[in-house]
C-alpha cells in the first residue's frame, strides 16, 4: 500500500522524566494513540487534540503540540486545502466532519456593543432589585380580549388570551442533539438540567428514551424526516413538538447515523432494529411544500392536543420569507440554525460553505415578521454559535425570543470541539456509543456543570439587562436601538437594523 | 377673563425677611428661592443663632443640607423640598408637616424629626445621627444605611412603607411601626425588604412574610435582648413626635438581620 | 430641495432628559384657568432648564366641542400653505387663526403658531372607511411625517396643547393660559440633555385627545418604538414620550382595554406578582404580559395621561420617578413634588404617594368615559382605593 500524503496535525510530547508510565493515557484515549510498552509510545497520526489524556495524565507530563512542519508559502493553497485534495485522491470519499464551521467569516456578534445607562436614566442593580428573564415560547394573540368579571374587575374573554405556551426561566433553551448523535448519559444531563433551570431539552431526531420519561414536561420532541421514535406516546409526552426541517451544519441534506451505533438502547429508542443504518432522507417527504408543513403542523396539533409545535429550519438566503411562511403555516415557534450551529457528522463543504449567519438571520426574519404584522404570532429561537451571555443578549437585541445552545453544552461536559464526533470514539463520552467511553458522564455532574453554565449565564445577562436599566427580559428582545456596530459596513448595518456607534 | 399678572413665578431670587430674637431668628420662606433661604439660615447661625424657624416653607430644596453646627435647631413649617439634611453634620431639624424626597441623605450627625410623611430614598447612604419620621415613608428607605466606628444610623418610620425598605443596607438601625398611616388596609411594607442587606438590623412592628424579603434576610422574633436595644431608640422616637411608647410596644416585633456580611462572596469565578 | 427642516425627522435618534410634570382634574367638571397649571410648574422650576415648557387643557374651547382642534406649528409661509392644502382637501375648516400669544422675555424663535377647527368631510370619511379618529390619526401622521417643516401639537376635540421652548411658566405666560379655562390640566417642565431647541419636542405630546406629559426615560424605547410600527405608528420623534402617547392609544382605542388594564401592560406586575394572583387575575396578567411585553415601559417613568373626561397618572413598576398625589374635594391633583401641589391645593384632604405601577384615575362627571373597556362599568362596579379621606369618591382609583 502506498504512503498516505497527509502528515499528522499534531504531535504527542511526553516528558518520559516525569512520566509515572502507569498507563492512564492508554486507557483515557479514545482513538487509540497510545501503545504501552513499558512505556506509553504515541502515534500521533490518531491524535485529535481532544485534550482527555492531557487533563487525566496524572504526572501532567503529556503536552500536544501543532505539527510544525512547513509548507512552501502560498496563501491560496492553505495547508488544509492541499490535505483535502491529498484525502480525496486517495479515498474517492466525500469529506466528512463534525461541529460547526471553523472558517474565518466575519463574527458578527463581535462586531456588535451593548448600551448602558449613564445619568439620564438609571441603571438596575440585578442583584438586589427585579430582573426578569421569564420567557413564553408560543404563539400569542395580537390583543387581549376582557370582559367584566362582575366583582368591579376583569378577566379575560371566553376563549381570549395566550395558550400553550412554553413558559421558561431563562432565555437559553438545549438545542436538538439525537440520542445516537451523543450518548444516553449526555441525554439524561442535557434533561436533569433542563428541569433544574425551568427550561427545555430537545431530543433531537432520535427519540425518546424512557429514562427521560420523568423529565418529559421539560422536553421537546423532535419529529424529522426520518420519524425515528415518533409515535402517538412520544407525542404526549413532549412538552412541545419541533418539525425539523434543516440544520444550521448542513442545510438541504440528510443524514445517516452508521448501523454500528445502533446498539440496543438505541434501536429500542429510535424504534428501529439493532446494526441497520438509521437514514434520515433530505426532505420530509410529506412535505414538498409550506402547505405541506402546515398540513403536518395541524396533524401534530390534533394528535398532541394542541401542544405549541415549532418548525427548526437552517438560516439560508430566502429566510425571512421561508420564516413568514412558517409562521403563517401555523407555527407557534421557528428555530432559526444558523451556518455556524455544531452538527454530529456532516459533509465539511456543506458545513462550510452553505447558509447564512444566525445574527442576519434573526435580523431578517423579526423585521419580517413585523413588517407583516405577525411577529406575536410565534417565537424565533436562534442557534447557530451562541458561545456567551454576550451573544445572547445580542441575539436577544436583534430579536429573537430566546437562543438554544449545542456546542456550548457539549463543551459544558467536556467537549473540546475536535470535531471528530462522527468517528464515534469520542473520549469524553459525549458522541459515542461505546459503553466504557459513555460512562465516562455521569449524568448528576452533568447536570451540574450545564446548570452552572446556563446559571453563569442568565446572571450575567442580567447583569447587561441592569447596565441598559430595564428590568425585563421583554424590553431588551428586538430593541436594536441598544446595539451599535463597529466595522461593519453600511449594507450590513441596513440589515441588520442596527446603527454604527457614535450614532 | 383673568387680569394679566406677568409670568407667575414659583419662588423670586431675593434675601428672605429675618426676624431675630437673640438666639432665635424667624425666616418667612414664602416664595423664596432655596439658595437665597438656605443663604440666609448658614448667615444667622453663622452669626449664633441656636433656634431658626423657618416659616411658609413650601418645596425649597437643600434645607440643612451640608449645615456642620451643634446644638441648632431649625423648625420647618410647611413642606420641605428635596435633598433635606443631606450630607447634615450635627443640626436637629424638626418638619412640621411633610418632606419629600432624599431625605437625609448621606447625613453625618444630627437629628431630623418629621411630623408628617417622607417621600422615596429616605436616608440612602446614612452614616450617622437619627430621622424620626411619624407618618408614610416611600420607596427605598434607609437604602444603604452604613455604620463606621461610633456612627450608628438611626431611622424609625411611623407609618407603612413601600417596596426595597432596607434595600443595600450596611449598618444601623432600620424601624418601622406601621402605626400613623393613610394605608392601614395595606401591607406594612412592600416587597424586596432588605434585599442586598449585609450589614445593620431591621425592626418592624408586627409580621412580614419571607416573600416579601430579599434572599439574604434572616426573620425572627425580636428576643428580649433586641427589645432592649431597641427600647431606648423607640422611646426617643416618641418623645420627639409625641407618642405614647407603651402603645408602641404593645406588639410584638419582628427582627430583620442579614445571613452574612458577604452575600456575593461566592458569585464570581475569577478567569 | 429644501433647505426647511422635517419636523418629524428633527431627531433621528432617541432624545435623553428628565423633568417635573403636574396634573389636575376638577371631577365635578367646574372649570380652572390655566394659571394654577402654570403655578405647579413655576413651584417645580428647577426640575427644568429652560428648553421646554408646556401644557394641555380640557374643555377649553367650549364654542366649538366637536370639532378637532388642530394646534400647529409651522418653520415658514410654506409649511402652512402646504398643510392647510391638505386640511381643505380632507376636512372642513371653520376657522383657521393665529394662535393668541403675548411677547415674553426668554422666549424667541416661536414657529408660526395656528389653530384650526375641523371636522372631516362626511363623503371622504365614508370613503375612507375608517372611524374619524382614524382618519384624523392619519392626517397627524401624514403632515408629521411628510411636510416639511410642519407639526402639529394637538389634534383632539375641545383641548389643546400649548407648548415650546422656555420654562414652563414663560411658556403658559407666552400662550395667555390665565385667558382658558379647563376642567383637566397637565403640565410639563422639561430637561432634555441635548439641545434641540425645537418646539415641538416639547411636553405635552398629544395625539387625538390624548396627550402625555411624562418625567423619566423610557428605557425599553428602541423596542416599543417597533411594536408600535407594526400597528402603522411612525416614531419619528425620538422621544419617548411619543410612543406613551401612541401605545395609550393603541391599548386604550384600538385594542379596546380598559384603562387600568393597559397601565398595567404598560407598567406590568412582576412575574413574581403576578404568580401569587388567584388562577382568573393570574391568566389574564400572564396574557396581558406576554402578548404586550414588547409595549411594555421599562425604566424611570411617571406620566400623566390627559383625555376628554379625566387624568391618569401612572409610575413604573419600581417607582423610579416621584409623584404624589392628593386629593381637595372633587379635585384631584398629581405631581413630581408635593410642594406643586400645596401651592395650588391649601389644606388638601388627603395627600399620598401613588403604588409602583398601579394608576392614578381621575373623572370628570357627567362626561362620556372614552375608555371603550370601561363603557359597561357601572359607577357602583369602581371602588375607591384612596385612603386617609372618608369622602365617597366617584372613582379615584380602579382595583381590579
Amino acid at each position: 500500500m502506498p504512503v498516505s500524503f497527509i502528515q499528522p496535525e499534531f504531535k504527542v510530547k511526553i516528558d518520559y522524566d516525569k512520566c509515572h508510565k502507569c498507563g492512564r493515557c492508554v486507557q483515557q484515549c479514545g482513538w487509540g494513540v497510545y501503545n504501552f510498552n513499558e512505556r506509553p509510545i504515541p502515534d500521533d497520526s490518531k491524535c485529535r487534540a481532544c485534550h482527555r489524556c492531557v487533563t487525566y495524565c496524572p504526572a501532567r507530563c503529556i503536552s500536544i503540540e501543532k505539527n510544525q512542519l512547513a509548507y512552501r508559502e502560498n496563501d491560496n493553497w492553505s495547508p488544509a486545502a492541499r490535505k483535502a485534495v491529498w484525502r480525496q485522491a486517495e479515498t474517492g470519499g466525500v469529506l466528512l466532519t463534525s461541529m460547526g464551521n471553523p472558517l474565518p467569516y466575519t463574527r458578527i456578534f463581535d462586531h456588535l456593543v451593548l448600551d448602558a445607562c449613564q445619568v439620564t436614566n438609571p441603571s438596575i442593580d440585578p442583584l438586589r432589585e427585579p430582573m426578569e428573564l421569564r420567557t413564553f415560547i408560543g404563539h400569542k394573540p395580537d390583543s387581549v380580549e376582557v370582559e367584566a368579571d362582575g366583582k368591579g374587575g376583569f378577566r379575560l374573554a371566553e376563549g381570549a388570551g395566550m395558550k400553550n405556551n412554553l413558559m421558561l426561566d431563562t432565555p437559553i433553551l438545549f438545542s436538538p442533539m439525537s440520542y445516537g448523535s451523543v450518548s444516553l448519559n449526555v441525554h439524561k444531563s442535557l434533561a436533569m438540567a433542563a428541569q433544574r433551570l425551568g427550561t427545555f431539552m430537545n431530543t433531537g431526531e432520535g427519540g425518546l428514551h424512557q429514562d427521560l420519561y420523568p423529565y418529559q414536561d421539560n422536553v421537546i420532541v423532535q419529529v424529522a424526516s426520518g420519524r425515528f421514535g415518533v409515535n402517538q406516546d412520544y407525542l404526549n409526552r413532549g412538552a412541545a413538538i419541533e418539525i425539523k426541517i434543516g440544520q444550521g451544519a448542513k442545510p438541504g441534506i440528510g443524514g445517516h447515523l452508521p448501523g454500528e451505533k445502533i446498539n440496543k438502547e438505541v434501536s429500542s429508542t429510535r424504534m428501529i432494529p439493532q446494526g441497520t443504518d438509521a437514514i434520515s432522507p433530505a426532505p420530509h417527504h410529506d412535505i414538498y411544500s409550506i402547505e405541506d408543513l402546515r398540513q403536518l403542523i395541524y396533524a401534530l396539533k390534533e394528535a398532541s392536543g394542541y401542544k405549541p409545535v415549532g418548525v427548526k429550519i437552517a438560516a439560508v438566503h430566502n429566510v425571512a420569507a421561508i420564516a413568514s411562511g412558517i409562521v403563517r403555516a401555523g407555527a407557534d415557534y421557528v428555530y432559526l440554525d444558523g451556518f455556524k450551529g455544531g452538527t454530529g457528522a456532516a459533509p465539511q463543504v456543506i458545513r462550510d460553505h452553505i447558509g447564512i449567519p444566525i445574527e442576519i438571520a434573526i435580523a431578517a426574519v423579526d423585521q419580517r415578521l413585523r413588517d407583516e404584522g405577525i411577529r406575536n404570532w410565534a417565537s424565533v429561537i436562534a442557534a447557530g454559535s451562541i458561545r456567551s451571555s454576550a451573544d445572547v443578549a445580542k441575539a436577544i437585541a436583534l430579536g429573537a425570543d430566546a437562543v438554544a445552545i449545542g456546542s456550548a453544552s457539549l463543551m459544558a461536559l467536556g467537549c473540546h470541539l475536535c470535531q471528530s464526533c462522527h468517528t464515534g470514539c469520542c473520549s469524553w463520552g459525549i458522541t459515542t456509543q461505546k459503553p466504557e467511553l459513555t460512562r465516562r458522564i455521569d449524568p448528576e455532574w452533568g447536570a451540574e456543570q450545564l446548570t452552572n453554565l446556563v446559571h453563569a449565564w442568565s446572571h450575567e445577562l442580567q447583569e447587561i439587562l441592569g447596565a441598559l436599566g430595564v428590568n425585563a427580559v421583554e424590553s431588551l428582545r428586538g430593541s436594536r436601538e441598544r446595539l451599535r456596530s463597529i466595522g461593519l459596513d453600511e449594507q450590513m448595518n441596513k440589515v441588520l437594523g442596527v446603527k454604527p456607534a457614535g450614532m | 377673563m383673568t387680569q394679566n399678572r406677568g409670568v407667575v413665578e414659583g419662588y423670586v431670587k431675593v434675601a428672605p425677611v429675618v426676624v431675630r430674637d437673640v438666639e432665635k431668628a424667624t425666616i418667612d420662606a414664602a416664595g423664596i428661592y432655596y439658595k437665597h433661604l438656605n443663604e440666609a439660615i448658614r448667615e444667622v447661625v453663622a452669626d449664633g443663632a441656636k433656634h431658626v424657624v423657618l416659616e411658609n416653607v413650601n418645596g425649597q430644596r437643600y434645607l440643612g443640607t451640608g449645615v456642620q453646627a451643634k446644638g441648632v435647631k431649625i423648625d420647618v413649617h410647611g413642606t420641605a423640598g428635596n435633598d433635606l439634611a443631606m450630607f447634615m453634620d450635627g443640626p436637629s431639624v424638626e418638619i412640621f408637616g411633610a418632606a419629600q424626597d432624599g431625605v437625609g441623605n448621606t447625613m453625618n450627625a444630627g437629628t431630623v424629626t418629621i411630623h408628617g410623611d417622607a417621600g422615596d430614598v429616605l436616608g440612602y447612604g446614612m452614616r450617622g445621627g437619627a430621622v424620626y419620621v411619624k407618618g408614610d415613608v416611600g420607596y427605598r428607605v434607609g437604602i444603604h444605611m452604613k455604620a463606621y466606628e461610633n456612627l450608628v444610623p438611626v431611622m424609625v418610620c411611623g407609618g407603612n412603607a413601600r417596596d426595597f425598605f432596607g434595600e443595600y443596607m450596611a449598618g444601623g438601625i432600620l424601624v418601622l411601626l406601621g402605626m400613623n398611616t393613610q394605608f392601614a388596609d395595606q401591607p406594612l411594607v412592600g416587597s424586596f425588604v432588605g434585599a442586598g442587606m449585609h450589614g445593620g438590623t431591621i425592626y418592624l412592628r408586627g409580621t412580614v412574610e419571607s416573600w416579601q424579603c430579599g434572599k439574604e434576610v434572616g426573620i425572627t422574633e425580636a428576643t428580649e435582648d433586641d427589645m432592649a436595644t431597641l427600647k431606648p431608640v423607640l422611646a426617643k422616637y416618641c418623645e420627639a413626635l409625641g407618642m405614647d411608647l407603651d402603645e408602641v410596644l404593645a406588639v410584638p416585633f419582628t427582627k430583620l438581620a442579614p445571613f452574612s456580611h458577604r452575600p456575593y462572596g461566592k458569585m464570581y469565578a475569577p478567569m | 430641495m429644501t433647505t426647511r427642516p422635517r419636523y418629524a425627522e428633527e431627531a433621528s435618534s432617541k432624545i435623553h432628559g428628565g423633568c417635573g410634570l403636574m396634573g389636575i382634574c376638577d371631577e365635578s367638571g367646574t372649570l380652572m384657568s390655566g394659571e394654577d397649571a402654570i403655578l405647579a410648574m413655576a413651584v417645580q422650576h428647577d426640575r427644568g432648564n429652560g428648553l421646554g415648557g408646556g401644557f394641555a387643557g380640557y374643555g377649553i374651547y367650549p364654542e366649538f366641542p366637536d370639532h378637532f382642534a388642530f394646534h400647529m406649528m409651522y418653520h415658514d409661509l410654506q409649511a402652512k400653505e402646504e398643510s392647510e392644502a391638505l386640511f381643505d382637501r380632507y376636512f372642513l375648516v371653520d376657522l383657521a387663526e393665529p394662535m393668541p400669544t403675548r411677547p415674553v422675555k426668554g422666549i424667541s424663535d416661536a414657529p408660526l403658531l395656528w389653530r384650526y377647527f375641523l371636522t372631516p368631510y362626511p363623503n371622504k370619511l365614508e370613503e375612507s372607511e375608517m372611524s374619524a379618529e382614524d382618519y384624523v390619526v392619519r392626517a397627524v401622521m401624514t403632515i408629521n411625517s411628510s411636510v416639511d417643516g410642519a407639526f402639529v401639537a394637538s389634534s383632539g376635540k375641545n383641548m389643546g396643547a400649548f407648548k415650546g421652548v422656555g420654562y414652563p411658566e414663560e411658556i403658559g405666560h407666552y400662550f395667555r393660559l390665565e385667558e382658558y379655562e379647563g376642567h383637566t390640566w397637565t403640565g410639563h417642565n422639561r430637561f432634555p440633555t441635548n439641545t434641540p431647541g425645537w418646539w415641538g419636542g416639547a411636553h405635552p405630546f398629544a395625539l387625538l385627545d390624548w396627550t402625555i406629559v411624562h418625567n423619566g426615560e423610557i428605557s425599553s424605547y428602541g423596542i416599543n418604538s417597533r411594536y408600535l410600527e407594526q400597528f402603522g405608528y411612525k416614531c419619528t420623534l425620538g422621544t419617548d414620550t411619543e410612543v406613551a402617547a401612541y401605545l395609550f392609544d393603541l391599548l386604550l382605542r384600538r385594542h379596546k382595554l380598559p384603562l387600568e388594564l393597559a397601565c398595567k401592560a404598560l407598567a406590568s406586575p412582576l412575574w413574581e406578582e403576578i404568580d401569587r394572583m388567584p388562577e382568573a387575575e393570574q391568566a389574564l396578567m400572564r396574557s396581558l404580559r406576554a402578548v404586550y411585553g414588547p409595549g411594555m415601559l421599562n425604566g424611570p417613568f411617571a406620566i400623566v395621561l390627559g383625555f376628554n373626561g379625566g387624568m391618569v397618572a401612572l409610575n413604573d413598576r419600581i417607582k423610579l420617578r416621584p409623584l404624589v398625589a392628593a386629593r381637595k374635594g372633587s379635585i384631584l391633583m398629581v405631581a413630581s413634588e408635593e410642594s406643586a401641589i400645596r401651592a395650588v391645593l391649601t389644606e388638601p384632604d388627603a395627600v399620598w404617594m401613588p403604588k409602583a405601577g398601579e394608576p392614578t384615575i381621575a373623572r370628570v362627571k357627567g362626561m362620556d368615559w372614552p375608555i371603550h373597556g370601561d363603557l359597561h362599568l357601572s359607577p357602583e362596579d369602581i371602588s375607591c382605593a384612596v385612603t386617609g379621606t372618608d369622602m365617597s369618591c366617584e372613582t379615584v382609583e380602579v382595583t381590579a
